[in-house]
């Protein structure tokens, strides 16, 4: 009746969910906002989320082959990468060059710590900070949303030649006929002129900006979908949102004309993705459920610290890099109180 | 998404279709809704019932037998005894080869105060003593029954007790006696745990009916079946302790227990049943504590130090059962289930019954990979299902193969996602402790992080997405560590 049981050790039940599944599920909720980019910008935009997913596989394909220990492409984390890191980009942003940020993220970010699960920064931020360094000016380069010929042909910087200088799109941009066009996303006109976009426009993506960071209504719903599927730990958005606003919130009340409201911190820039599918990568963020929040804390608070006083319009790329570096640390002091632990001092949790 | 081990109901579970929605609704809800994940928590906070912080929802599938009312089963043709079936000191022997036993005759004695004896199961002969597979793999003396098929098999051993009359010492002799041990699965002997240290005074006994093993209904029904032997049990218990009152802790997916103790309990004795959470591990001694009681054992002491004693409703009820007939302990209640199992039930068995009569009697499919002795979170998978029902196994759990599952089996490097942390019930850092013993740094995992407190519970093992076997490595560490320390 019976023949070759196996033998196990305890437990003999396992959860279903698994790396590959969750890492799955990232990308899932990640392409509706891919979605939305490539519907705002256009081709240009496709084809910069297509290179640097690409070329992020490609890298993450032959570092394993050099390390000689399986593919490790299957577990979709390199994926992740390579969308997360289009979608921070400008749109017109020269295709060589996200090419190069996301080598760059993946071999240095990541491979050269040891691949998945070791790497102590976010690769999609480490590539970003390479090429912000490395071509400023192509950085800063921001094209209209809904240019009506967006489907038609690309951004002229889009296919720039390898190590050549992107040309100007000034002139391109005029011969668009979008009216109103200022040459600033909304950050900048809020630090530099003291303009604040209307809320509704910046919360529902309708301005210009990075290529996926644009619209924080739909991300709020993408991550939020990914928290309740179990996918991502929610202190780490909740909390990073939650320093952004309060920290804000007491410039605005001296100032509001100056300063910008907690309101538009949350919903401008590069936060909302960064709260929901950076700050929030798992392997990067302390491991403890207080290291979560303090870590969250942290990034917000020194996200908007650097948008209001920093040389730069947006902080949150370094505010996370900050924050990853601190990781280890803050989990090393959030150590969990075991059970029966003799001073029974803190009685929480 | 398929629930690791497969979801199909074995037949006569309730027809098909009502598993079928349920499978439909679970695929639905999300990974932290659901009773695998643990995730977010927010909507539990609605729910109020009493806890303990962390643990996890595996898939349970208690309803396959919950219903079903314990059956006895025809005797084996052979019953193996293992002389070391409790914790402490093995039994020693009192008969020889060939010599002819009563049922519920003494056939082995106590070697010391940690130990008990044991007493025929079935009247018949006593074939041999030899050594005989045990769940661990390495074999033990056990003593051979052949069971006389054709007698009438009637208990002859009755002494009977008058317990109101018994001393507490007498009680505490009586409970050695029948030979009784921990039937929760600790199979530590019972009459022990009524000798607190010297320095503790008990002022609560807690009544262990939470059985948040998955797939094991057996305390379900000793509850609802033996109530009255259990309310007995636990009156005795309670003298015997001094204890000051009595709190029976269940689950809340058996309320219907909850209600039938309730009804039964004498008015004007301070004893009650609560409910609890159905969550895993619920019916460790020290999560219970802190449910029932917001209290935590101190690290290195026992529950004696918080002034409580805890028993499985099972013994009690065999206490309240044997003591007043003078008996010792032969048979035991035993859930046969799991998704490689055709008719899943629950069986009274006689010790010594070998798990191959118990699988053959209920029928297992051909997809049938591994048999396990308790609960599938810590039960033993056996190699031999020669192995026989001990005093201490409270179910047989049999699991499909699937090895057809890769994703379920490639372990990934750990992503610190921390969901370990959030579901280690004694609050420990199981990702922190993987990479110690990944790192062969044994001595620092107790030192640093409190490895001595893991009870193996499995539950980190169990949520971890990279599949790190967390709870073996802790074991063998702690292993390695007790072996150094000799
Ligand atoms: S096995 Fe040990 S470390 Fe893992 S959850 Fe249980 S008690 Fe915690
Ligand atoms: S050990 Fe497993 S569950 Fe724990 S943090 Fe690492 S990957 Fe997550």
């Amino acid at each position: 009746m019976v023949k070759g049981i196996e033998i196990r050790t305890s437990p003999h039940l396992k959860r279903a969910l698994n790396v590959q599944q969750i890492m799955r599920s990232v990308v899932y909720a990640m392409l509706p906002i891919c979605a939305f980019a490539i519907w705002q910008f256009g081709l240009s935009a496709a084809l910069l989320l297509a290179t640097t997913t690409g070329a992020a596989v490609a890298t993450e394909a032959w570092f394993s082959r050099l390390r000689g220990a399986g593919n490790t492409v299957a577990d979709w984390s390199a994926v992740i990468t390579g969308i997360l890191l289009g979608l921070t980009l400008p749109p017109g942003f020269p295709l060589w060059m996200a090419a190069v940020a996301a080598f760059v993220g993946i071999g240095l970010g990541k491979a050269l710590f040891g691949g998945l699960g070791y790497n102590v920064m976010n690769p999609a931020l480490i590539g970003r900070a390479f090429v912000q360094a490395a071509f400023p000016v192509a950085i800063t380069t921001w094209t209209p949303a809904f240019a009506p010929s967006r489907f038609v042909e690309l951004i002229p910087t889009t296919l720039t030649a390898p190590f050549m200088r992107p040309e100007s799109v000034t002139d391109w941009i005029a011969g668009l006929g979008v009216d109103s066009w200022t040459g600033a996303t909304p950050l900048a006109m809020q630090k530099f002129q003291h303009v604040e976009t209307p809320a509704w426009d910046t919360f529902a993506g309708l301005v210009s900006g990075s290529a996926g960071e644009t619209s924080a209504l739909l991300i709020l719903v993408c991550g939020l979908w990914l928290a309740w599927r179990g996918c991502l730990d929610w202190r780490i958005p909740a909390s990073v949102l939650a320093g952004a606003a309060l920290t804000a919130l007491p410039f605005w009340l001296v100032d509001p004309g100056l300063y910008p409201s907690p309101w538009f911190v949350l919903s401008s820039g590069g936060l909302m993705l960064a709260a929901w599918f950076m700050a929030s990568d798992m392997v990067a963020s302390p491991v403890t459920p207080w290291g979560a929040i303090i870590y969250g804390v942290f990034i917000g608070a020194l996200t908007v610290i650097i948008r209001l006083f920093g040389g730069l319009v947006e902080g949150v790329m370094y505010a996370i890099l900050l924050g990853n570096a601190a990781g280890p640390l803050i989990s090393a002091w959030t150590q969990p109180r075991v059970y029966g632990a003799v001073k029974k001092a803190r009685a929480k949790s | 998404m398929s629930n690791g081990t497969s979801q199909d109901p074995p037949k006569g579970a309730g027809g098909t279709w009502r598993p079928m929605i349920a499978r439909m609704l679970a695929g639905l809800r999300p990974a932290s809704a659901r009773p695998g994940g643990h995730g977010s928590g927010l909507l539990r906070i609605f729910r109020k019932r009493k806890t303990f912080p962390h643990g996890i929802y595996p898939v349970e599938h208690k309803e396959w037998t919950a219903d079903k009312p314990i059956r006895r089963l025809p005797f084996a043709p052979v019953l193996v005894l293992p002389l070391a079936q409790h914790r402490g000191a093995p039994s020693q022997p009192l008969v020889q080869v060939g010599q002819e036993v009563v049922r519920g005759e003494p056939i082995a004695r106590a070697a010391g105060f940690v130990s008990v004896p044991m007493h025929a199961p079935a009247t018949g002969v006593i074939q041999a003593i030899d050594l005989a597979p045990t769940p661990e793999g390495p074999k033990t003396m056990a003593i051979f029954l052949k069971v006389y098929q054709a007698d009438p098999q009637q208990v002859l051993f009755d002494t009977g007790h008058d317990i109101d009359s018994m001393t507490n010492e007498e009680v505490v002799a009586a409970v050695q006696e029948a030979g009784l041990v921990g039937l929760g699965g600790a199979a530590f002997p019972s009459h022990v745990k009524l000798m607190p240290p010297k320095d503790a005074v008990i002022d609560t006994v807690i009544v262990n009916g939470c059985e948040c093993e998955p797939y094991l209904t057996c305390d379900h029904r000793v509850m609802l079946e033996q109530t009255d032997a259990l309310v007995r049990g636990i009156r005795l218990i309670m003298r015997v302790t001094g204890a000051k009152r009595a709190i029976i802790g269940v689950e809340d997916n058996k309320l219907n227990a909850v209600d039938q103790i309730r009804a039964k309990l004498p008015a004007n004795l301070p004893i009650t049943a609560e409910a609890v959470e159905s969550k895993y591990p619920q019916g460790a001694e020290k999560m219970l504590i802190k449910s029932l009681l917001g209290k935590e054992v101190p690290v290195g002491g026992l529950p004696a130090h918080v002034g409580v004693a805890v028993f499985n409703v099972g013994t009690l009820a065999q206490i309240g059962d044997l003591l007043p007939k003078g008996r010792g302990l032969i048979e035991r209640v035993v859930t046969v289930s799991g998704p490689a199992v055709t008719n899943p039930g629950n069986f009274m068995v006689p010790i010594g019954t070998p798990v191959r009569f118990l699988l053959n009697h209920v029928g297992t499919k051909p997809t049938l990979g591994q048999v396990i002795l308790g609960g599938a979170m810590m039960g033993m998978s056996v190699s031999s299902i020669d192995v026989p029902v001990t005093k201490g196994v409270s179910g047989i759990v049999a699991l499909e193969r699937d090895e057809d599952d890769p994703a379920r089996r490639q372990v990934y490097p750990c992503i610190k996602c921390g969901e370990c942390l959030k579901a280690c019930p004694i609050n420990l850092n199981p990702s922190m402790l993987g990479e110690l013993a990944q790192a062969r740094e044994y001595g620092l995992m107790a030192q640093g992080y409190n490895l001595d407190q893991c009870f193996e519970c499995g539950s980190c093992a169990y949520v971890c997405p990279s599949n790190i076997p967390l709870t073996q490595y802790f074991r063998i560490a702690k292993s390695i560590n007790r072996e150094r320390k000799n």
